[in-house]
């Protein structure tokens, strides 16, 4: 149990997929416009993260190692499209806001890197968690990012008013910002982790 | 017209990598030089170009006349990871010369979002054949152009002293904010064209 206690705050902390791994940079940036559109998009990942780690630990033995990179993004590819169906049916608008982000989740290196790091070495269990560990770690650096980013720049946290919105800089919100806030968190994560 | 107007808002407005956040991670990883830059730059152009035309003609000619748009995302990533694969091959053979400057480049393309985020957006756009073609070369162009920008600035940054915490990527996230910062002076121009 405790192994697989640490599993999961791996992922979340140790090999934090943004902060840590730098991996996934494009969904990271281009969809943290909004703490909710942050997280929404890191629990969309973090779904697509479990299932196909757990289903292709259970398919190890049976996938050829010599097509197995092909195989992994169809298995990958299999549960984007189940998300993409699902979101344009219940949520329509946070799809539209996600937009093209929500397909690209396939070639997002963090679901093929931890397919091939960890989903094709351990048991199905394992590989769920640390899917999980994974997932919420990328889902916490979304929301973050995406917090920082609606506050500075409208001056609200998941659109509760904090201070008023005439005070914030817009810059935020678009483009520049998010590299901007981006590069911040990255050298505050730098500094408290080598403490 | 028309066509000017899509070449512009791809370059300059709509950059690929400035405003439309796509193809970040080889935009990060091989920026470090102009010369790697240039290279790949060069290889994401050619698989671009080609790999928008063959989704494009899988789009219109298969999977919408038998309703399987729902298979989308799975068959575009599949072709795109076949056609990298086969103008690998292909290049080999026909001209080494081209193959020795982008051999490199190449497999790193398959996980490039800009590839499969390119064939997915000329289809939700509605672009006829031609329309797609220029489209995907004028976005190669922009992504090669903030390549090259950007690993000019980054050879210049290797050279001057920065805090221990933003070495590396943070740092250079923060360049690209400013010239992302550059690039929205262009917005606009557009308007122009309509």
């Amino acid at each position: 149990m405790n192994n697989y206690f640490k599993v999961i705050v791996n992922g979340l902390i140790k090999e934090n997929p943004t902060f840590v791994l730098l991996l996934g940079m494009c969904p990271t940036l281009a969809t943290t416009s909004s703490a909710l559109n942050g997280m929404s998009m890191g629990l969309a990942t973090m779904f697509v993260l479990i299932c196909s780690n757990a289903a292709i630990s259970a398919l190890k033995n049976l996938i050829p190692d010599m097509v197995r990179i092909p195989a992994f993004i169809v298995v990958i590819a299999a549960f984007v499209t189940i998300v993409e169906m699902v979101m344009n049916a219940y949520v329509p608008a946070l799809a539209a806001s996600l937009g093209i982000f929500i397909p690209l989740i396939v070639v997002n290196c963090i679901v093929l890197g931890r397919a091939e790091a960890f989903a094709s070495r351990n048991n199905v269990l394992a590989s769920a968690l640390d899917g999980l560990g994974i997932g919420l770690g990328f889902t916490l650096a979304l929301t973050l990012l995406g917090a920082v980013r609606e506050l500075l720049g409208t001056g609200k946290i998941f659109s509760l008013s904090v201070y008023p919105e005439n005070f914030g800089s817009l810059i935020f919100v678009l483009a520049p910002g998010a590299f901007i806030a981006l590069g911040y968190l990255i050298a505050m994560f730098n500094k408290l982790q080598k403490k | 017209m028309e066509y000017i107007g899509i070449i512009i808002v791809a370059i300059f407005v709509n950059n690929i990598v400035y405003s439309q956040f796509l193809g970040i991670c080889p935009f990060l990883g091989v920026s470090k030089k102009v010369d790697t830059a240039i290279g790949m730059g060069l290889a994401v152009t050619f698989v671009l170009t080609i790999s928008t035309i063959v989704t494009f003609l899988l789009q219109k000619g298969i999977l919408e006349p038998f309703g399987l748009e729902y298979l989308q995302t799975i068959s575009f990533i599949l072709v795109i990871a076949a056609l990298v694969q086969m103008v690998e091959i292909i290049l080999k053979k026909v001209s080494p010369s081209l193959y020795q400057a982008l051999g490199v480049f190449l497999p790193l393309i398959t996980t490039n979002c800009a590839i499969l985020g390119v064939a997915i957006l000329v289809i939700q756009k509605d672009f006829n054949l031609l329309q797609s073609v220029v489209f995907a070369i004028s976005t190669s162009i922009g992504f090669a152009l903030a390549l090259i920008i950007f690993s000019g600035i980054r050879e210049q940054l290797a050279l001057t002293k920065v805090p221990k915490a933003m070495q590396g990527i943070p740092i250079a996230l923060i360049t690209a904010g400013i010239i992302a910062m550059a690039f929205m002076g262009f917005s606009g121009i557009d308007q122009v064209f309509k």
